[in-house]
Parts: C-alpha cells; structure tokens; sequence
C-alpha cells in the first residue's frame, strides 16, 4: 500500500468573488501551500451556485465538489449565501439518496481574510477525498 | 455565432508565476484551443512594453476577445481591460485567469502546478467564447459623503472633504467629538498639548457650513452602492437641548447619582447628567439615560429644576435619521486591550496598575488630577515608575501577535512627562526592542533615556502584585541576564491597541471586510491602503491598523482625496454585469422575484423583467430559474458548464 501512490482526487472549486477568492487571494499573498487537486471558478455569490453546476461537474468526472462563499450574515449580497446554504442542504440530500459519498460535496465560509483556512479547507477535503477513490457514481460513461 | 478569435496572454510575472508554472507549456496548451487565434509569453505583461503588445497584438490579429493569463483580476483586470478599449475592442470581451495567487504562488510542484494553471486558463478562455460585448451602465452620483468616527481620523477627512465643497455628514458614537486624541496630555516627538492642536479642529467642524454632525449616534443600516449610499443613523436622546444649554453646570451639583467617569478612564466619577469635557462639541450636557433615577420629575427631576434656560427634556426619544451619500470613511478608531486577559499583571485589579491613557489623565491639565501625577491608591506623588511596554502585543501566543507600533514612542513620551512633573523621580521602562522609526522619534527616544535619565530594561515582566501598599514587579533584564525585582509606587502598561468596541457590528452593518486581529481591511496591502473591499467605502486611522496621530491624519487625507475624486464625477460607470431575461424561455412563475436580495425583478406581462438600476449581479435568480430563463451577462449558466468542463479536461 505504501509504495502506491495516492490517488489525485480531481476537485471542481466554486468561490464567491467577495470572499471566498480574495480568501485564496491572500493564501497565495501569503505564500500558503496546498494541494494543486482544485481549480477554482469565481462566481459572483454562492448564491448563484446552481445545484445543476454540482451535478454537471460530477457528471463530468470530478471527484469532489467545494462551494465556497462568506460567512452567513457576511454576504455582499446580503443573503445570497443563505439562498445557497439551502439549496446545497438540498443538493447533499439528493446526493445522499442517489448514493454518492457525502464527503463528495463540500460547503465552506471563507473570508477574504482567512488565507489559511482556504488552504486548509482544500487540504482537509482533498485528504478526505483520497481513500474514496475516483468518483462513477454520476460520471458520463465514455463513448466508444 | 462567429467564432471568436481570441489572444491569451501568458505573463511570466518575473519568477513570481515562471518559477513554478511553465508558462511556454501553458501558452501551447492555450494556442490548441478552437478559438484562441494568438498566444503570448512576456515577463511582466502589466509593464509598458507588456500592454503595448497586448494592445498590438490585438489590433495586428483582428483579434475579439482577451486573456490574460496572470495575477488575480483584483490587481490588473482593469489595466488588461482598459487596453482592450485601447485596441478598438470592448472591454468586457477581456477576462483575467488568475494563475498567480490562486496557483503559483500556493503550489511548488511545477508539474501540478502547470497542470492547474492550465485548467484555469482554459475555463477562462472557453469564458469567453460566450461573452457578450457590453457598455458600463452610468449612474449619478450623490455629491454628498459620509465620515463615521469623530476622533482625529474622522475630523481630518471631514474637514478636508468639507473644505473640497462637498457636503459632508460626520457620526460620532459619544457626546463629544475628539475620540481617543482629546483624551491625551501631550503628544510625541514635540510635546505640543494634544487638545491645543484638536480643539481648534473640532470647533471648526461644527461651525463648517459643509458639515453635518450627529453626535450620539450610530449607523444601523446601508443600502445601495458606490455612488449612491442610503444610511440609516440612530440619535439617541441626550435629553438636553444644546441649542439652549448654557453649560453652566447647575445641573451637575444637584444630580444624586455618581457614575465612573468613561472619558476620564473611570479614574474620576461623574453625575448622570454630564458633559464629557470643557471643551466638548456640542458644547452641551448629556444626560445618561442608564444612570438617572428615572427621567421623571416623580422621581428626581432635579436638574430639570434648577436649568434655568428650560434645556432638559425628559421626552426625548430616539430618532431614526435617513442620509444620501455618495462615499464614506470609516473612521471608529482603537480601544486598549483588556487588562483582565492577563491576571499576571494584576488584571486590572490594582489600583496603582495604569493602562497608557489613564496615565494621559494623570499628565493632563484638565484631567482627574489636574496635571499633577498622583496615584490613584493615596494621591500621593509616585518615586518610582516602572513603564512596560508591548503589554498584549507582540505575543502570538497568548495574545496579540501584531506590534501596536505606537508604544515604544509614547511610554519614551510618558517618561519624559513624568519626570517633567516629579523630576526626583525615578522612570524604569521595560521594552523588548524599541522601534522609533519616524521623523525625529529616535531622538526623542535618546533624549528619554540620556536628557530624562531613564533607565531602559531590555525584557519582559512575569508578574505585578501589591506587596507593601507598593506594586512589586518581577522582571527580567536580559541584557545583563539578572532577575529584576522593583517596588514601584506606581506602573503603567503599554497596552495594545485594538479595534474600538463595536468594530465587527460596524464592518458587518456596511460589509468590510476586517483582517485577521479585527481591524478594518483595506482593499490591498501596497496599492489600495485607503480602500475597502467594498467600492466607495473608504478607511482612516486607527480602525484600520495601529498607526500614530501624524501617520493617522495622513492617511485621512488621502481618504478625503480619494472621496473627492469619486464624488467630482457626475456619473459613475457601475459594471453591466446585471442580470438577463431570455423572454422565450420565461414562464412568469416568479420564483426569480421571490429570490432577488434587491428586490430588482418584478413580473411584467406574466414574464420576469430586471430593474437594470437596482440589479447588483449576484446571479440569485440565475440559480434558482429552472428553466435557465434568467442569467447574468457574461456568467451565464452554459458558460459555466462549459468552465466546468475545461477543468475536468
């Protein structure tokens, strides 16, 4: 086991542009390091996370999914991440039941002043996500 | 749809992103895409000779759509978009693909490394396939701003905002205007009297025809952006007239009830009804509602009796005022950390134990004790006075892991003062280093220690009891690597500075951000020192970082400059990147209506219709159509998908 290598989980990062990617902003200000595993995609507010994008970016072989946004009470747009809070509680519920791992989707609050809780969260999440193995759940079968 | 012909710019940023991405490799990658039609490495893309290629480029490869591949779009989206408006394209036709902070700079594994900056990159530019061309959206601009905080910071900038023509409304929590500043004796390195250089100020702002000021009161609510703010103030009652006190203390001597003294540092008491300086502005008694007996003339009514002018109104209520404005500064300025955190140095339980402003009292003239320094416990004259510096600062640990950069300067200031006052005293300060950066601030700390005779202990001290009816202090010099042991008549701790009370409800209440220690954070480290995060809202002073009077006035200044340029304009470009509805596919359900924070969508004909003045661009409504009816322009729906599928590639 100890010669294999771990397996590179791929993650999809939705980051509100307020909070959560100044965040990473000042992870990379600071100099922070963590795992390569997640490409991020600024969006304007968790808010505007369609449940649909989980889904499609699951359905195109990721392995993880974070959505990350301002804390609550926090969000520029005043309650778009409250907006978001819900529907993704929703999402996990309709993971859960299709039967893809829970640890798969990850919510967050990350301000723009938590540099090292952005890289920390990546971390955690792409630990987590190792022992769970590719993700083929919801993964389009490739066509032959 | 054409295809596009997109140019990506692949910037190297010195080493900073080529030390860890290959850059050649993620321009190659980007050159096979369908629509990139040219691609571009350079070493600082942002520099002269960098925009100049951009913008040739563009121009000799008829190309439509940028981007750039580099540091995060909060740096240099702008430069790369102005030069795109420079080449003859649209400016929103241009987009940033951070590689920088969100990826070189966090990952030191080159192949990783290159493997994301590429992924970014080409979700940014299959972005861009699908944006749209769009114009700025122009807007008036309230020619009014707002400067919350009424300590030195917030008299600056409202005076240099007032003196540019603008009106200006400053908010100040406390009955009097002068914050932290009208609390101190002298100030360093000139020894001028603090109030002598204040109170002048002060009394200009009231009488500026341009300023607007509500003492007493607070900011509970913002609503609206950059431009055009709406501000809802609360004015508590102060249950006295100003216009009609005479300040002529009557009041005072017949009020039964003696509370601690807050201005005075709780060092004196005063009655419920008070004024909270001499020189205060409004110039008028406050009555405190917490501590009088009960705003009734059944109960006490007393000083209503003896006012003579008729200025006391027990029927004040608090008032809700509504204000337009167009910029403002948050200027709320610092409180001392709270001796009680370290019950090692008495907790704040000794009497004889001062905090660094409770010693400005002492100094002052019109402080508790007149400008004789006694001590609290006996009033008598203290011999020996141990100052200790970085006292919650510096100490990752257990308290503030920051240096409150001013204490090194005034406890070599309080030095001074004391042994200007009792020059047969004896003055012992105990520091970790001295940091007098500043014009004429080393002098004035060799002068403490050579002219004053003061006696510099290079360490920290363990622990403070009475011992006696003196404090005992146990410390170290580590210089000599002797324990050291002093009976002091009296000791005053250097504080740190941290933000006043109040600061995290006030960020909250007009959505700045704060940094890691609580304070105010400005929008970027080096470039935007002035600015918040949030467009318009602009910071000074203490709120925003530990900083001196001359660094804090500073920084006012360039607040006001920074207000006066945004309110000289008589419109402001808000970006277009609003939302959309694809009347075709709207089914007029109103689930859209029902999710907009800005009440910006209304359904018109049994369709959804966006208010383009009210609609900010969350992207809400986009998230919960099901029908992908609404979007916003330039984040649609199929163009994340399409940014989803670019990373997984």
């Amino acid at each position: 086991m100890s010669e294999q290598q771990p397996y590179e989980p791929r993650i999809v990062a939705f980051l509100c542009k307020w909070c959560s990617s100044a965040g990473s902003d000042l992870a990379g200000v600071s100099r922070i390091q963590y795992p390569a595993n997640a490409t991020p995609i600024t969006i304007p507010c968790t808010g505007a996370v369609s449940p649909m994008y989980i889904l499609s970016a699951f359905n195109k072989g990721a392995d993880g999914v974070l959505v990350s946004g301002c804390h609550i009470g926090d969000c520029h747009y005043i309650e778009g991440n409250y907006l978001a809070r819900r529907k993704m509680h929703l999402t996990m519920e309709l993971l859960k039941f299709i039967g893809v791992e829970q640890n798969r989707f990850r919510m967050s609050w990350v301000s723009a002043a938590e540099g090292a809780k952005f890289a920390q969260v990546v971390t955690d999440f792409v630990n987590d996500l190792r022992p769970l193995g590719p993700q083929d759940k919801l993964k389009k079968a490739v066509r032959t | 749809m054409t295809k596009k012909r997109t140019g990506v710019f692949v910037c190297h940023c010195g080493t900073n992103i080529a030390a860890t991405v290959d850059v050649a490799k993620v321009a190659k990658e980007m050159a096979g895409e369908d629509t990139v039609a040219f691609t571009q490495e350079y070493v600082y893309m942002c520099s002269e000779p960098g925009q100049e290629s951009v913008v040739q480029a563009i121009k000799d490869n008829k190309l439509d759509s940028v981007v750039v591949t580099c540091c995060s779009p909060n740096l240099h989206e702008k430069t790369f978009r102005d030069n795109a408006k420079r080449a003859g394209i649209n400016n929103f036709t241009c987009e940033i693909a951070n590689i920088r902070e969100q990826c070189s700079w966090v990952h030191n594994d080159k192949a990783k490394g290159t493997e994301k900056a590429i992924k970014i990159s080409r979700s940014v530019v299959r972005r861009v396939n699908r944006n749209q061309p769009l114009d700025s959206i122009a807007v008036n601009v309230t020619r009014r701003a707002m400067v919350i905080g009424g300590g030195i910071a917030g008299i600056q900038a409202a005076l240099d905002i007032a003196n540019a023509g603008v009106e200006v409304v400053l908010v100040e929590k406390q009955a009097t205007l002068g914050g932290r500043m009208l609390q101190l004796s002298e100030t360093f390195p000139t020894l001028d009297c603090s109030q002598c250089v204040l109170s002048p100020k002060m009394v200009e702002v009231n009488r500026h025809p341009n300023i607007k000021l509500h003492t007493y009161s607070d900011v509970q609510e913002l609503a609206g952006s950059v431009g055009n703010f709406r501000v809802k103030i609360n004015k508590r009652p102060t249950f006295v007239d100003p216009d009609k006190c005479k300040i002529c203390d009557h009041c005072t001597v017949v009020c039964p009830v003696v509370v601690p003294n807050e201005y005075e540092l709780n060092l004196t008491a005063r009655r419920a009804i008070y004024i909270p300086y001499a020189q205060a502005i409004p110039a008028s008694f406050t009555l405190d509602e917490e501590a009088c007996l009960g705003l009734n003339p059944i109960v006490c009514g007393k000083c209503k009796d003896v006012c003579e002018p008729d200025a006391i109104n027990y029927d004040m209520r608090p008032e809700t005022v509504t204000e337009d404005v167009g910029a403002i500064v948050v200027a709320t300025g610092f409180d001392l950390y709270d001796q009680a955190n370290m019950p090692e140095l008495g907790g704040g339980q000794i009497e004889d134990v001062l905090d660094g402003l409770q010693f400005e009292r002492l100094c002052s003239a019109s402080g508790a004790t007149k400008g004789h320094v006694l001590r609290p416990s006996d009033h008598t004259e203290p011999k020996n006075v141990v100052f200790i510096q970085c006292v919650g600062s510096r100490d990752p640990a257990k308290h503030c892991a920051y240096c409150s950069k001013i204490c090194c300067m005034y406890t070599a200031k309080h030095a001074q003062l004391y042994k200007h006052h009792v020059p047969d005293g004896r003055a012992y300060v105990f520091y970790i280093d001295i940091r007098s950066g500043g014009k004429g601030y080393e002098e004035f700390v060799q002068r403490t220690m050579e002219d004053d005779d003061t006696l510099y202990l290079r360490g920290r001290v363990s622990k403070l009891y009475r011992h006696n009816g003196k404090v005992r202090v146990m410390g170290t010099d580590t210089l000599t690597g002797q324990n050291v042991e002093i009976d002091a008549d009296m000791v005053v701790l250097a504080l740190a500075m941290v933000p006043s009370k109040g600061t995290a409800e006030i960020a909250k209440t007009l959505k700045v951000g704060r940094d890691n220690d609580g304070f105010m954070a400005e929008a970027h480290p080096k470039l935007k020192p002035v600015e918040s995060v949030t467009g318009g809202i602009f910071l000074a002073g203490a709120a925003q970082a530990p900083k001196d009077i001359p660094e804090t006035v500073a920084q006012a200044g360039a607040a006001a400059a920074k207000v006066i340029a945004l309110l000289s304009q008589t419109t402001l470009n808000r970006p277009p990147l609003i939302a959309k509805v694809r009347r075709s596919h709207c089914t007029g359900c109103g689930m859209c209506v029902e999710a907009c924070p800005f009440i910006a969508i209304r359904l018109e004909g049994g369709k959804a219709v966006v208010n383009e003045a009210l609609c900010e661009g969350c992207g809400s409504c986009s998230a919960t159509c099901l029908r992908a009816a609404i979007d916003v322009k330039n984040v649609t729906q199929l163009q994340i998908h399409e940014m989803i599928e670019a990373c997984l590639a």
